[in-house]
C-alpha cells in the first residue's frame, strides 16, 4: 500500500515496496539487455573506420555539394518511373486488398477458414519489405519496372488490407440491419450499407499508403527494380556525388509534394 | 431541367465531385495518365515466360526451406537484425523525446521548433536504405551503420507522432501545474508527460515491431543484419535459403507483433 | 494585500480585455467577481499571477510588485498565489495525493519531485487537507476516476497546499451540480477564513455570490462599475453590470434556503476585521 503508518504519521510513497522492487528489477534486466546487444554491435564495428567518420561526412558533402543540376536532364524519366512504380503498384495493391479485407474481417467473412486465409495473406505481405519484394521478383522476372510494381503492391496488399479489414470490423450495424431486413441480397447489403460506410476511410488508407510507396519507390532500383534507385546506385558506384546529391534533391521535393498531395486530399475526405 | 412538368421524375445519385468540369478534368486526367504510364513498362513477354518457368522452381524452393547449409551465416544475421533493433529503438527513443517536445509548436520557441520540424522532415522523406548507404560512407560497413540510420528513423516517426500529442494536450492541466510555482522541468514532467506517456510508450513499441521489418533490407547496402544473406541466397538463386530466411522473418515479425499487442493492450 | 494600479490588458488580436482597472484586496477578504461573458473576469485574475501578461499596469502583492519579476522571482511569487479552475484542471493521469503535492513544486528541486520524495511535513500537510476536503480514502485513487464535486475538492486541496497568501478561484461551479456548488463554495469560503486568506472568486451565479462574499465586484467590458457590499447589489445594478433586463426573482434564492442554512451564510460571510 502506497499509503502506510508509521508511528502515528501517515506515509505516502508512489509505488509500495514490492512494486518499487519490481520496477528496479525491470529497469536493470533491460538495461542488461541493450548493453549486451550494444557490445554485439560494437563488437561487429570497425571503430578506427568510426573515428574518421567527421572527414567522410567533411568529404561527402564537399563533393555532393553543389548538386550537378544539369544531371536533372537525365532524371525526368527515373522520376516518371518512380511516380509510376508507387501509382501502379498502388493500385495493384488496391484491387488485391479490397476483397482479400472483406474475407478478413469478422463480420463480412464468409467462412472462418477463409478468414484464417486471408489474414494470413496480410501477414506475410506486411511481414516482408518492398525491397525484399523486389530482391525477388528481380530474380524471378528479371529488372525494370514490373518487378517494382508487383513488389510495391505485394507489400501494399498487407497495409492496405488490414487498414481496410479493420474499418469494415468498426461499421455500424443499424444500417446494415436495415438494409439487409429489406430483403437485399448479400452483394445488395454490401454495397448499400458497408461500402458507404467505409469508403472514406479507405481512399484515406489508399492515398496514405501511395505516399508512403512514393518514398519506398525510391529505393527499389538499387536491386534493379526501376526508378530513381538505379540512377543513385550507379552514381555511387562511380562516386559521382555531385549526382547523388542531384538525386537526393529529387527525392526530396517529390517527397514533400507527395505528402502535401496526400494531406490534401485525406483533408478533402473528412 | 424542363419547363413542363413531367409526369415522372428522373432521378440519378448525385455525383461524387459535384462540378462537372472538375469531374471530367479529373477523370481525363486519370484516363491519360494510366495510358502513359502504362505504355512506358515495357514488358518483356520472352524475359516473363523464362520468369514462370524459374517461378516453378522458385516455388519448389519455398516449399523446401533449406535451413541448414547456411545456418551459421543465418544465425549470424539474424542476432545482428535482433541487436539493431533492440539499441536503435532505444537511441531512437532517448533522442526523440527531446527533439517531440522542440517540435511541439506550445512547448518550444520559434527557433527550437523549425530546427527539430527540419530534421523530423528529413528523416521522413528518405527511406531508410537511402540513409544507410550515407551513413556507411561515414561509418563503414557493418551493424553501426544500421543502427544509426535506423535511429534516425525512428527520430522521425516517434518525434513527429509525440509532438502532435503534445500540441493537443490539455492546456488547463499545464496551466494549473504552472501556477504552483513549478520550474519548466516539473511543469514538462507533472502537466505534459502524464497526458502523452501512455502513448508514447505504444508507439516506441509499435516502432520496435517496424524496426525488426527495416533491420533487415538495411543490410542490402552493407548496414548489417540478415539483408545480406537474404541478398546473396536470391542473386545466387539459393531459394530454399531464401525462403529459410523469409519464413523465420515473418515468424519473429508475427512473434513481436502479438508481444507487442499485447503490451500495448494492457497499457490501456 | 493585493493591489492592482490600472491594468489593461490588450490583446493581439486588438481585443480590450481591460481598460486600466484599480482594485485593492485587504487580507482575508473573500471577494466574488462578477460580469458577463468577455467582460474580462478571467483575464484580470490571470494578470495577477501573470498567467496572462498585463499590457500595462502594476501590481502589488504586499510589498512584492508582480509585473517587473523575471521568471525566477516570478516562480517564487506563484507559490504564494493559489489557484482553483473551472474544469477542476487536475493531472487526470496521476493520483490525487499526486495532484495535492504538486502544490508543493515551487519548494522542491527537480529530482526530488520526479521521483516523487516530497518531504514529511507535506506529506502531513497534504492528508490534513484531504481529510478536511474529505477525500483521505482517495489518495491513491487517479484523477480521472472521480466526480466533478471531488475533482474541485482535490483542486482546492492543492491550491491550498501552497500556504498560499492569496487564493484566485476561476468559475469554481460552472460545471457542478447547485448543491455541489453550494457545498463547494462553503468549502472555499470557510478553508479561506480558516487560513486568513484573501480570495477572489470568479463566479458566473449571482445569487452564489451574495451567499458566500462579503464584497462583490462587478465588471463589465474590462471596467469596474460596481464595487460593494452583497445587499447593495439591486436591480439597477445589475442592470449596470449585465445590461438590460427583468431581475426579478434573482434575489429569491436567498429566501428560500432554512433558517439554518441562512446562519451558515451569514457566519461565512462575516468579515473579521481581527488580524
Amino acid at each position: 500500500m502506497p499509503v502506510s503508518l508509521e508511528q502515528d504519521r501517515r506515509v505516502w510513497q508512489r509505488y509500495d515496496r514490492a512494486t518499487v522492487l519490481k520496477r528496479w528489477a525491470w529497469w536493470i534486466v533491460a538495461t542488461i539487455v541493450v548493453l549486451g546487444c550494444w557490445q554485439i554491435i560494437s563488437g561487429a564495428t570497425r571503430w578506427e573506420f568510426v573515428a574518421d567518420a567527421p572527414q567522410q561526412l567533411a568529404q561527402l558533402v564537399v563533393r555532393a555539394f553543389p548538386p550537378r543540376w544539369d544531371y536533372m536532364s537525365e532524371l525526368w524519366k527515373p522520376l516518371w518511373d518512380t511516380v509510376n512504380i508507387a501509382t501502379l503498384g498502388t493500385l495493384v495493391g488496391l484491387i488485391i486488398a479490397f476483397p482479400v479485407a472483406f474475407l478478413a474481417a469478422r463480420n463480412t467473412t464468409p467462412h472462418p477458414v477463409i478468414r484464417i486465409i486471408a489474414l494470413l495473406i496480410i501477414v506475410v505481405s506486411r511481414s516482408v519489405n518492398s525491397l525484399i519484394w523486389a530482391l525477388m521478383l528481380v530474380a524471378l522476372i528479371g529488372p525494370g519496372l514490373l518487378a517494382g510494381i508487383i513488389a510495391i503492391g505485394l507489400r501494399s496488399i498487407g497495409f492496405l488490407g488490414k487498414l481496410f479489414y479493420e474499418a469494415i470490423e468498426e461499421t455500424s450495424i443499424e444500417p446494415i440491419e436495415a438494409i439487409a431486413s429489406t430483403g437485399a441480397s448479400r452483394f445488395q447489403v454490401l454495397t448499400y450499407a458497408y461500402l458507404p460506410q467505409v469508403l472514406p476511410a479507405f481512399t484515406g488508407v489508399t492515398v496514405f499508403r501511395w505516399d508512403i510507396n512514393i518514398r519506398e519507390s525510391t529505393v527499389l532500383g538499387l536491386v534493379g527494380a526501376g526508378g530513381l534507385g538505379i540512377a543513385l546506385n550507379s552514381s555511387i558506384n562511380s562516386l559521382q556525388w555531385d549526382r547523388a546529391g542531384m538525386i537526393f534533391v529529387v527525392i526530396f521535393v517529390m517527397v514533400l509534394i507527395s505528402e502535401w498531395i496526400s494531406a490534401r486530399v485525406r483533408k478533402a475526405i473528412i | 431541367m424542363s419547363i413542363k412538368a413531367p409526369s415522372t421524375r428522373g432521378w440519378r445519385p448525385p455525383p461524387l465531385i459535384s462540378d462537372p468540369r472538375l469531374r471530367w478534368l479529373i477523370i481525363i486526367g486519370v484516363v491519360v495518365y494510366l495510358y502513359f504510364a502504362l505504355s512506358s513498362v515495357n514488358i518483356n513477354v520472352e524475359r516473363l515466360i523464362r520468369g514462370l518457368d524459374r517461378g516453378s522452381r522458385m516455388f519448389a524452393g519455398f516449399l523446401q526451406p533449406d535451413f541448414t547449409t547456411r545456418w551459421r551465416d543465418i544465425q549470424a544475421g539474424l542476432i545482428e537484425s535482433l541487436t539493431m533493433t533492440v539499441v536503435s529503438t532505444v537511441i531512437g527513443i532517448i533522442i526523440s523525446i527531446p527533439i517531440g517536445f522542440g517540435a511541439a509548436r506550445n512547448m518550444a520557441p520559434m527557433p527550437i521548433y523549425l530546427f527539430c520540424r527540419g530534421l523530423i522532415t528529413i528523416s521522413r522523406t528518405f527511406q531508410e536504405v537511402i540513409i544507410a548507404i550515407v551513413f556507411v560512407v561515414m561509418f563503414g560497413f557493418g551493424p553501426l551503420a544500421g543502427v544509426l540510420t535506423l535511429s534516425f528513423a525512428t527520430i522521425g516517426f516517434l518525434a513527429k507522432l509525440l509532438a502532435e500529442d503534445i500540441e493537443e494536450i490539455d492546456a488547463a492541466q499545464v496551466e494549473a501545474t504552472r501556477t504552483t510555482g513549478a520550474s519548466w522541468l516539473q511543469t514538462v514532467t507533472y502537466g505534459v508527460l502524464p497526458q502523452v506517456s501512455p502513448r508514447l510508450v505504444g508507439l516506441s513499441i509499435y516502432r520496435f515491431d517496424i524496426n525488426l521489418r527495416e533491420s533487415a533490407i538495411v543490410g542490402v547496402v552493407g548496414a548489417g543484419g540478415i539483408g545480406a544473406t537474404l541478398q546473396t541466397a536470391f542473386t545466387r538463386y539459393d531459394f530454399d535459403i531464401a525462403s529459410a530466411i523469409l519464413i523465420i522473418i515473418i515468424v519473429l515479425v508475427m512473434i513481436t507483433e502479438l508481444i507487442s499487442s499485447y503490451i500495448r493492450r494492457r497499457l490501456q | 494585500m493585493l493591489r492592482l494600479e490600472q491594468i489593461v490588458k490588450k490583446y493581439p488580436t486588438g481585443d480590450h480585455a481591460l481598460r486600466g482597472v484599480d482594485l485593492e484586496v485587504p487580507e482575508h477578504q473573500v471577494m466574488a467577481l462578477i460580469g458577463p461573458s468577455g467582460a474580462g473576469k478571467s483575464t484580470l485574475i490571470r494578470c495577477i499571477n501573470r498567467l496572462v501578461e498585463p499590457t500595462s499596469g502594476r501590481i502589488w502583492l504586499k510589498d512584492l510588485e508582480m509585473v517587473s519579476l523575471n521568471a525566477r522571482e516570478l516562480r517564487r511569487a506563484r507559490r504564494r498565489i493559489g489557484m482553483i479552475f473551472q474544469e477542476y484542471a487536475l493531472v487526470e493521469r496521476l493520483t490525487v495525493m499526486e495532484n495535492v503535492l504538486s502544490g508543493r513544486l515551487g519548494y522542491v528541486g527537480f529530482w526530488q519531485s520526479w521521483f516523487r520524495r516530497f518531504p514529511q511535513t507535506d506529506i502531513d500537510h497534504a492528508f490534513m487537507l484531504l481529510d478536511r476536503v474529505g477525500l483521505a480514502e482517495f489518495a491513491d485513487k487517479r484523477a480521472d476516476a472521480l466526480s466533478g464535486g471531488q475533482r474541485q475538492r482535490v483542486g482546492i486541496a492543492r491550491a491550498l497546499i501552497q500556504q498560499p497568501d492569496l487564493l484566485l478561484v476561476d468559475e469554481p461551479t460552472a460545471s457542478l451540480d447547485p448543491k455541489t456548488s453550494r457545498q463547494i463554495m462553503r468549502l472555499i469560503t470557510e478553508l479561506a477564513r480558516e487560513r486568513n486568506l484573501a480570495v477572489i472568486i470568479n463566479i458566473h451565479d449571482v445569487p452564489l455570490a451574495q451567499m458566500f462574499a462579503q464584497r462583490i465586484v462587478g465588471l463589465r467590458q474590462g471596467t469596474l462599475v460596481y464595487d460593494g457590499t452583497p445587499e447593495g447589489l439591486t436591480a439597477d445594478r445589475l442592470t449596470d453590470i449585465y445590461g438590460e433586463e427583468n431581475w426579478e426573482g434573482q434575489f429569491k434564492a436567498e429566501e428560500d434556503l432554512s433558517t439554518e442554512e441562512q446562519a451558515q451564510i451569514a457566519d461565512a460571510r462575516r468579515f473579521d476585521p481581527v488580524v
